[in-house]
């Protein structure tokens, strides 16, 4: 991706993941980098250990649909392994998805309808829709760098380097949204998330 | 300066700056964040009313004191206000009112997707439609303008794609207004809507209908953006940037007012243009208007009437149709994937209510339920829920199956905000025409589902302020209901009891299952994830049947059964101890036989702490 190209964004997850707090930073890096940018979520009863969906798209001129189209996302980030293989036909040939090494097995699994799927589909099906997939263990990241919470900005740190912009311009918009006692935890995550891409 | 802000927080923006003195709403996905955000502004007063006809009237009264101000809610949330709107219409006020109706195409938290535009046609009551968030911000003191100009209520529609998506906006300064009185009018030809009076206001309201149609000719919330002229596009809300981006050579005429709508603008964009579409999500609004004025669209034809609109469906609608589309739409690979569980939303790991509907569904009993978290009681393996209209519905549904005759005992499950907000009166007319039914309500201290907002029963209000505390049960005996029993939600073998003991009357009766929602932040604190004895579990399943998201399948199966064993995942565990009751045999324990358990251990080393600490 080349310097001012649009860009658009799918977060996908499961309700209290912190997918809101991601797509609020994507949408704040995106306006300091000069952008005009949109963002787009749902609410309510999702919330509730559903899956969901947000949107965040940077646009150099203007953005109209606050949505991203079905094969439109440059950049899917899923926080969860059965829904980056439910949401996989967002990303665009020739985009990235940015995959936590998360299971979270839903109700459905335990009451004895249906079966999580194995790892070995992510890279199939992802290969069918033409992306590059960047797995990343937010998790285990989050937690070297001192707190498991930190696994959204690892998560961050891994799509920041998929874009042409400053690590810098990242960082001071990650740094206003977590708490201020947890800053160098967070610090750390980012930078752990950037490098787990880099040695892809 | 610009900011980053949600449709819902530029709505609160932008009455903060158009001067609001009073605002009032009942919480409700898509609208909730309205009133909490302006509730953060100064000079405001602002309130959770106990339902949306009372913050209707709420606003009414303030309007009619000669202050500027705002009800909101979610769309079905007017239909519980629709008397207040209509007699809103027929007064008009001495300050500006608006009504905010949050609509929620594709239903993401509601029970329909009924289009609030009808509403104001209905009832005769000028409407505007944002597009994105600067128009959140923006349509709000335009409204305020409209309303006093022409002594009427005005419906500001928003639907959850305005609502909850964010862009830039420019902000503005308050604009302080003296009040337009300082005493209550006495003016009862136009207050008191006695047939006499109402008589005189419906043709002045007419009038009024046809002055706003003229005035949207000449508005700013109107315009025509000239393009190719091959096609034209007659579009509103959000719909207008799917236009704009899936179809960007078209002309447009974006309504920012989509009733009444300026018919001689109408005309001149339609005479200026080859086709004319009509793009616009949900019912056919503008549609129908413009085949009324005999000109030719096309609309309801090309893009769905069902479900919300999104840049995909529109691209591949108007290339079916021949429009000229930005791309053509992307033939999304059929990708060959397993088959994927679904992963519905359920009640959370440690809501009280799991407990409830674990003793309904044991009980094979008949129950009606409303609208709330507690709605997701329906859900397998629970299934105990039965019926769910709207709020308050419950109570007076389980109530007519009661007295229709039904062989069976009716329960109707509430949760103590849809209580105050319509069961009460429903429980009155159970108490008052003597239904044997049971109501339970699920007393959770919080409105849960829209965000832990306050309520009548928690003692606080909307700014976190001490407030009186409407006690459940001496109100219920008020009623005259005489069989009234409370009991801990968490509590498995009283819950049973209190049940029987209640049932055992054939009379109405009232449960109170109280427990905080485990969300709750100061009850997040005291989580304490419980462990499952792999030793003593013997994979019968029976915990795997209350539906608990903490409880998982092991990969170790049991030896005798072969079945897998139970596993708690330490993250998402309360401690409710609901499985540890249920458990027959002992692989739960509870917190108090943890602690015993390890208070009997052999200590392997000893813990010193330093004196004072």
């Amino acid at each position: 991706m080349r310097a001012h190209d649009p860009v658009n964004f799918v977060l996908v997850g499961v309700g209290g993941q912190g997918t809101l707090l991601a797509s609020t930073i994507l949408a704040e890096v995106g306006l300091a980098a000069g952008y005009d940018v949109k963002k787009s979520e749902v609410h309510g009863m999702a919330q509730r250990g559903g899956s969901v969906l947000s949107h965040v798209r940077w646009h150099p001129q203007h953005v109209f649909s606050p949505i991203v189209g079905m094969a439109e996302a440059d950049i899917l980030l899923c926080f969860e392994k059965l829904e980056a293989l439910r949401f996989a036909e967002y990303v665009r040939p020739g985009g990235a998805a940015v995959v936590n090494d998360m299971a979270i097995v839903p109700i459905t699994v335990s009451a004895g309808a249906g079966t999580y799927p194995g790892d070995e589909h992510l890279a199939e099906v992802f290969k069918a829709v033409g992306a590059k997939l960047v797995v990343v263990p937010g998790e285990k990241l989050a937690q070297e760098a001192g707190n498991v919470k930190a696994a959204n900005v690892a998560l961050l740190g891994a799509v920041s380097h998929l874009l042409p912009l400053p690590e810098e311009t990242w960082w001071e918009c990650v740094k206003q949204r977590v708490p201020a006692k947890f800053l160098e935890v967070n610090r750390k995550a980012f930078a752990a998330g950037r490098a787990a891409v880099k040695q892809v | 300066m610009k900011r980053v802000l949600s449709g819902n927080e530029a709505v609160a923006r932008g009455s903060w700056e158009a001067g609001v003195k009073v605002a009032a709403a009942y919480p409700g996905t898509p609208s909730t964040e309205i009133l909490e955000e302006l509730a953060r502004f100064p000079h405001v007063y602002c309130e959770w009313s106990t339902n949306e006809k009372v913050a209707v009237d709420v606003a009414m009264g303030a309007a009619y004191a000669g202050r500027r101000a705002l009800a909101a809610m979610k769309h079905v949330g007017l239909n519980v206000a629709a008397d207040s709107f209509f007699y809103a219409s027929s007064t008009g006020a001495e300050a500006g009112v608006v009504i905010v109706s949050a609509d929620d195409p594709a239903m993401h938290s509601s029970q329909n997707e009924q289009d609030n535009r009808r509403f104001a046609q209905f009832a005769r009551v000028p409407c505007l439609e944002p597009s994105d968030s600067q128009e959140c911000k923006d349509f709000v003191p335009a409204a305020f303008e409209l309303s006093e100009l022409f002594d009427t209520p005005v419906l500001l529609r928003t639907t959850t794609r305005t609502n909850h998506s964010s862009g830039p906006v420019e902000l503005g300064e308050r604009i302080e207004r003296p009040p337009r009185r300082d005493k209550f009018p006495r003016n009862p030809e136009k207050y008191v809507m006695i047939p006499g009076n109402a008589r005189r206001r419906h043709p002045i309201v007419e009038q009024r209908v046809r002055d706003l149609a003229a005035w949207a000719e000449k508005s700013s919330l109107n315009r025509i953006e000239w393009r190719d002229r091959a096609v034209g596009v007659i579009t509103a809300g959000v719909a207008y940037q799917y236009a704009r981006e899936v179809l960007p050579d078209a002309s447009v005429l974006k309504l920012g007012m989509v009733y009444p709508l300026p018919e001689q603008l109408i005309r001149t964009f339609a005479a200026g243009v080859g086709r004319l579409i009509v793009l616009e999500e949900l019912d056919p609004v503008i549609e129908d208007e413009v085949h009324l004025l005999g000109i030719a669209c096309e609309g309801k034809t090309i893009f769905p009437l069902c479900g919300e609109l999104d840049p995909t469906v529109v691209r591949r609608s108007a290339a079916a149709a021949g429009l000229p589309v930005d791309r053509p739409p992307v033939l999304v690979a059929e990708v060959a994937k397993p088959e994927l569980p679904a992963r519905p939303p359920v009640l959370c790991a440690g809501c009280p209510h799991r407990g409830v509907f674990q003793l309904l569904s044991k009980k094979k009993v008949a129950v009606t339920g409303d609208i709330g978290c507690y709605t997701l009681g329906l859900l397998p393996p629970l299934s105990a829920i039965h019926t769910c209209g709207c709020m308050g519905a419950g109570i007076g549904v389980a109530h007519g199956a009661a007295q229709a005759g039904i062989g069976e005992r009716m329960v109707a499950v509430i949760g103590d905000s849809t209580f105050y907000h319509t069961g009460l009166p429903a429980l009155a007319n159970v108490a008052y025409n003597k239904a044997n039914v049971l109501t339970i309500i699920l007393d959770n201290r919080t409105t849960a589902m829209t965000g832990h907002q306050a309520n009548p029963g928690t003692g606080l209000t909307l700014q976190h302020q001490r407030a009186e505390v409407i006690e459940l049960e001496p109100l219920v005996r008020a009623l005259g209901i005489h069989h009234v029993a409370t009991v801990d939600a968490y509590d498995v073998e009283h819950l049973e009891q209190a049940y029987k003991e209640l049932m055992a009357h054939n009379e109405p009766a009232v449960l109170v299952a109280r427990r905080d929602c485990a969300l709750l932040p100061e009850i997040r604190k005291r989580w304490v994830p419980l462990e499952v004895i792999e030793e003593k579990c013997t994979g019968c399943g029976i915990c795997f049947r209350i539906g608990c998201p903490a409880i998982l399948k092991s990969d170790e199966l049991d030896e005798n059964s072969g079945k897998p064993l139970a596993l708690i995942d330490a993250e998402m565990c309360t401690g409710c101890e609901l499985c540890s009751q249920l458990c027959p045999h002992g692989a739960i324990p509870t917190r108090d036989q943890m602690r015993l358990a390890e208070e009997h251990q052999p200590a392997s080393c000893t813990v010193v702490t330093p004196e004072g600490s």
